[in-house]
């Protein structure tokens, strides 16, 4: 076994055991960060690994969320089906959306992909009738069920966070072992030198975008039944912009850095909010002192300071 | 065989090349002079689909590449050392191979061929390519398109900014690969590896091929080196 792998490993059975040693009131925040942890292992795969800096992902993990709570609500779907409806969904979106925003780069494809995600907003407003705008889509704790275990309560959830988490970990893993994932890498590195070498640009970040939105699909989807709440404030900008932060925090093109920096950026805001209502504040002081002294974030400067090994 | 007949091309409205022709045949060096600006380094370009030709053919071993969009071409048998290295300097030695090898699926084979013309990559594997020296970072530019197994290798000026013993590394290197039937199209500026690699020398000026001459009795004295180079 690899270092690397041992240490993944040690990190989900010190998450398996947490749900045992830790206080209850960390269950359900552990839970919701290993869910936004996948949002930004999606997120990470696109920028991270590939150099794609989308100011779009809030549509596709709204397109997963929206995909299971309408699957559930008007269509009568029990939950299984719906949260692989919302996986699926967070990928055709996110395909669509790079078959158009791929014909541009740079500070364009940012601008592209955060036009498609406001319109994907505007849309959930706009079909208010379906979607209740504003107010969302509460998911009753019946249809949160899949078979006996009852996603609603503490531990069953815990656990199916875990499990997403997991699975979501080691595929990344290995997609940075993969030949798809040294493709994306040499596309962040340079996209006309890979171009040379025989790669076409096009394709690899496409493939890239919908794995993207796959793992933002998934984590959309399983919110929704997690947490049971379905609503537009998840597909605003606010939605784009978190999981980039988390990955910077933690640091890019790594594979635990989303993880790490979805579990600062939450117990960050959580903490000091207990302090002080300026609690953004000391966000934005969190993050200027990362900028300045490790801009490659806390993974990216462990690797840099030889843990070369660290995928 | 690489073939060029009466190619255009250029920058927007500038244009570069005025019916430029040229052939490689295999197991051969071709070696293409010129002063700066001459359109040695566009031609590269232009047979590695990164700009568009408006006139001319090219192909290879009869095969059109111009139809060919650019990341096909490397993957049809070119491989392309451009000036300046252009590595990927973040990853390391074994991952800018790693990345050389698996456009046309090459695998452990055609590595231990391309670090067995180059030891001392081997022997760095695990650095950033970043950190290498000049001549290191040569060695490597050539060896991640040598990962292609490419049939016709072009190289943009690879002594550039080299010490002496790297430069002999490099044309030895490059004799050898000649002799395994690669067909390579060189561009150079110093007449004496020229001299001590060429098979053909074409001399560029303005965008065409003023005179293609066989490296036979030719010196650092002779004429066309002052004429279409200037030394």
């Amino acid at each position: 076994m690899t270092r690397a792998l041992a240490l993944h490993l040690a990190v989900l059975a010190a998450l398996f055991a947490a749900q045992f040693l830790l206080p209850s009131y960390h269950h359900t925040n552990i839970a919701r960060i290993m869910v936004l942890a996948v949002f930004a292992m999606g997120y990470n795969i696109a920028f991270g690994y590939t150099g794609l800096l989308s100011l779009g992902h809030a549509l596709f993990f709204a397109a997963g969320m929206y995909a299971t709570g309408l699957g559930i609500e008007l269509w009568g779907l029990s939950a299984a089906p719906a949260l692989v409806l919302g996986l699926l969904a967070g990928a055709a979106i996110a395909a669509a959306t790079g078959v158009l925003a791929l014909r541009t780069g740079g500070v364009s494809f940012m601008i592209v992909t955060l036009m498609f995600a406001q319109a994907g907003y505007l849309t959930i407003l706009y079909f208010g009738a379906y979607t209740r705008g504003d107010e969302g889509i509460v998911i009753t704790r019946a249809a949160r069920s899949i078979g006996s275990l009852d996603l609603s309560s503490d531990t069953p959830r815990y656990f199916a966070a875990l499990a997403l988490f997991s699975v979501g970990l080691l595929l990344n893993l290995a997609l940075t072992r993969s030949n798809l994932g040294r493709a994306m890498i040499a596309m962040r590195e340079n996209e006309e030198r890979s171009r040379m070498l025989g790669y076409n640009p096009f394709k690899i970040k496409l493939t890239a975008l919908l794995i993207s939105g796959l793992y933002a699909g998934a984590a959309g989807a399983a919110y929704a039944v997690l947490f049971g709440y379905v609503g537009a404030s998840f597909a605003t900008i606010q939605y784009s912009i978190l999981p980039l932060l988390y990955v910077l925090l933690g640091g890019a093109g790594t594979t635990l850095g989303p993880f790490l920096g979805a579990l600062l950026m939450f117990y960050l805001i959580d903490i000091s909010s207990g302090y002080t209502t300026a609690h953004l504040f000391v966000v934005g002081a969190a993050l200027l002192i990362l900028v300045l002294f490790a801009p490659k974030g806390i993974l990216g400067w462990v690797r840099d300071r030889g843990a070369k090994w660290l995928p | 065989m690489l073939e060029l007949s009466n190619i255009n091309a250029g920058y927007g409205n500038v244009q570069v090349l005025r019916g430029l022709s040229l052939t490689a045949g295999p197991g051969q060096v071709t070696c293409v002079m010129g002063r700066n600006g001459a359109g040695k380094t566009t031609m590269l370009r232009a047979i590695m689909g990164q700009i568009s030709t408006t006139a001319g053919s090219i192909t290879l071993s009869g095969t059109p590449l111009q139809t060919l969009p650019a990341h096909e071409v490397p993957r049809a048998g070119i491989g392309y050392v451009p000036q300046g290295r252009r590595l990927f300097g973040e990853l390391t030695v074994a991952q800018n191979i790693e990345i050389g090898l698996m456009t046309r699926g090459k695998g452990r084979a055609t590595r231990d061929y391309v670090l067995s013309l180059f030891p001392r990559l081997r022997e760095r594997l695990s650095q950033r390519s970043s950190t290498l020296s000049g001549g290191e970072q040569q060695m490597l530019a050539i060896a991640r398109a040598l990962c292609l197994e490419p049939s016709v290798l072009l190289l943009d000026e690879p002594t550039e900014g080299l010490q002496p013993s790297m430069i002999t590394l490099i044309r030895d290197t490059l004799l050898t690969l000649k002799s395994t039937g690669v067909a390579i199209v060189l561009v150079e500026q110093r007449v004496d590896a020229v001299l001590a690699m060429a098979d053909h020398i074409a001399f560029v000026t303005a965008g065409s091929v003023a005179e293609t001459v066989p490296n036979t009795g030719l010196s650092t004295d002779s004429a066309q080196f002052k004429t279409y180079v200037g030394v």
